[in-house]
């Protein structure tokens, strides 16, 4: 503070010793000062009290203005376009609306409606029902290939591109891609199958296993992001601790349970989040591999939100469902947060 | 001579694992390539022949023919281009600020934008739709880049790393006479390097891979980015395998290129995106 006063005629130099305090108000004027203006009736030229309080609020006005000028356009694009649409469409879920005519105010019924409409119900089990197949799979499998990953042995670079490069390919080529793979006649999937004198299947155009096969693409594609995040967290287990316990003479299984899987339960909680929060919202994919078919077997919350808006002008009832997943992924995400926190996982 | 082969052993556990499991994750991607050389009666002849008896360019001379492929790829490098030149520019703005500098209504902003990154996208496509359709952005390439201008994730990532950072070199420009502005662009920029290489790669997969947001804002084929493109040319020539996977090899091969090419700033991305929130 005091070296703060003493060169405090430096614009810049004294910036920085406000920093360096903190968020701390501006330095006081010293006694000298404060007796200059007991006096009364400096003139704001001379340095004296009345100058001093003045520069300091403009310091404090243009560094407000620096900061807002950095901090501003990032923070309204984001804000306009995260919670500025949020907002509304809490509003408009609770209207009748197709777009055209003038919304009717309906209070909560699209969301009563929900509860009895047999489409909706539909698509929240197939969501769950992804989210159930998925989210263990890919953290059992991430972790497993982690592990399998982080060590020095040959081709251990080709392993890595192949299992990853499927994180760059987008939705739409990948469903592509499946419906060429898994199509009934001149797909790859059932020509191994004739091959090893197996019966054909339908994949996806077959009622009960488009879903079991889409979250098999899924976790084709989304794989590599838990093995990566893993991989991370293995590379941050200090090798002091694993050899520690090989000196007490701990085998393979024993190092693996516990030291290296109590180190990766926070970034376990994370993945886990992370991928419930991603499959929740599986559209995409679904969209362009079965188009919510056959005959609706397939159909998820965010396909549903998208039929009832965009094709059927339901805006209302679309947005309504749409924060239906919004709550239900929120409380996911806290109530596992919470339990990590019980337990005592240090997850972020 | 017994450790050694132990050793080995212990390896290629390791391989029969990791060996089947690599070319089953590469399989598709193989035959995608694979198809799109192979004619259509290679591919629908019965058993069906994966690899083509000859190099069969049609696909490819069909599908630049019958669909303004250039078109939408220079549409989805104007898209991407656009949004990883904003991202870089704001979201390292924006992170600065939270990092650095000190201003009034701070905590409050920041607390509101990391509070933004729980809000699902998909969430916001109905509201968001009407928003584009005022600002006249519907069937504008506008609608594929706006919502990839910044994002919450950009900001936090710099500004994270910017508090990583040490102040010295900065305080040291403030006493050489340099503005706020000044140490940012002279100063800062230049070290967070790594920083906006890895928020680059991150806008690049999203924005060059969104379908969301040109589905329900463009009509236009000649407005189309390759991934709409993509799933409309489905629609139509959905018998044509050789040529559909030719547009697939198209649309898929700037990304896996890149991936090839720096593989380990993709993967440096997706580690750090690991540890959003």
């Amino acid at each position: 503070m005091k070296h703060g006063i003493l060169i405090s005629d430096h614009d810049k130099a004294e910036a920085v010793t406000w920093r360096r305090a903190g968020r701390e108000s501006p330095p006081r004027p010293g006694p000298r000062q404060a007796h200059d203006h007991h006096d009364g009736r400096v003139p704001l030229s001379r340095p004296g009290a009345d100058g001093r309080k003045w520069t300091a609020r403009r310091r404090r006005v243009v560094a407000n203005l620096t900061g807002w000028s950095f901090a501003a356009p990032a923070t309204l694009i984001i804000v306009g376009l995260t919670l500025f649409p949020a907002a509304w469409a809490f509003l408009i879920s609770r209207e009748h609306w197709n777009g055209l005519t003038p919304a009717r105010q309906i209070g909560w019924d699209n969301y009563r409606q929900m509860l009895h409409d047999p489409d909706f119900k539909s698509a929240v089990n197939h969501t769950v029902l992804f989210t159930v197949l998925y989210v263990p799979v890919v953290l059992a499998l991430g972790m497993f290939l982690a592990i399998a990953l982080n060590r020095k042995i040959r081709f251990i670079a080709f392993y890595r591109t192949a299992l990853f490069m499927p994180l760059v390919v987008s939705a739409a080529a990948t469903g592509i891609l499946a419906n060429f793979v898994f199509d009934q006649q001149f797909g790859l999937a059932n020509n191994v199958l004739r091959v090893l004198h197996l019966p054909r299947q339908g994949f996806l155009a077959d009622r009960h296993e488009a879903i079991w096969v889409i979250a098999l693409i899924y976790l084709w594609i989304n794989l590599a992001f838990s093995v990566i995040v893993y991989l991370a967290a293995l590379q941050d287990i200090p090798t002091e601790c694993l050899e520690a316990a090989r000196m007490d003479g701990a085998n393979r299984w024993q190092q693996f349970r516990h030291v290296i899987l109590p180190s990766l339960a926070p970034v376990t909680v994370f993945v886990g989040v992370w991928n419930t929060i991603s499959v929740l919202q599986i559209f995409e994919l679904v969209l362009t591999t079965t188009h919510g078919g056959p005959l609706g077997a397939s159909q998820t919350i965010v396909f549903f939100i998208y039929n009832q808006a965009f094709n059927l002008s339901r805006y209302g009832y679309g947005s309504a469902a749409a924060y239906v997943l919004f709550g239900a992924t929120l409380i996911i995400s806290l109530g596992l947060f919470a339990y990590a926190r019980r337990s005592k996982i240090e997850a972020f | 001579m017994s450790r050694l082969s132990h050793t080995i052993s212990r390896a290629s556990r390791w391989h029969l694992l990791l060996m089947p499991l690599s070319l089953l994750f590469l399989l598709p991607l193989v035959q995608m390539v694979l198809a799109s050389f192979t004619s259509n009666a290679d591919i629908n002849r019965f058993p069906p022949r994966f690899i083509p008896s000859a190099l069969h360019i049609g696909g490819y001379v069909r599908l630049f023919r019958d669909a303004p492929v250039a078109r939408w790829m220079l549409n989805s490098v104007i898209v991407s281009g656009t949004a990883i030149v904003s991202h870089l520019i704001l979201c390292s703005l924006g992170g600065y600020a939270y990092a650095r500098l000190s201003f009034r209504g701070r905590t409050v902003a920041f607390v509101t934008l990391v509070a933004t990154i729980m809000i699902p996208t998909q969430m916001l496509m109905i509201p968001t739709y009407f928003m584009f359709s005022d600002l006249g952005l519907i069937n504008t390439l506008g609608a594929a880049f706006v919502p990839f201008l910044t994002s919450a994730f950009g900001v936090f990532l710099m500004r994270q790393f910017f508090l990583s950072l040490p102040k010295d070199l900065e305080e040291a420009g403030r006493i050489d006479g340099l503005t706020t502005f000044g140490v940012f662009f002279r100063i800062v920029l230049p070290l967070a390097r790594p920083a906006l290489a890895t928020l680059a790669v991150f806008t690049l997969l999203n924005s060059w891979n969104d379908l969301l947001w040109p589905l329900i804002a463009i009509n236009d084929p000649s407005k189309f980015t390759i991934q709409l493109g993509l799933i409309n040319f489905q629609g139509a020539h959905h018998i044509d395998w050789q040529e559909l996977m030719a547009c697939n090899v198209v649309a898929t091969a700037p990304l896996i290129l890149g991936f090839l090419i720096a593989q380990r700033q993709f993967v440096q991305t997706m580690s750090m995106s690991g540890i959003k929130g």
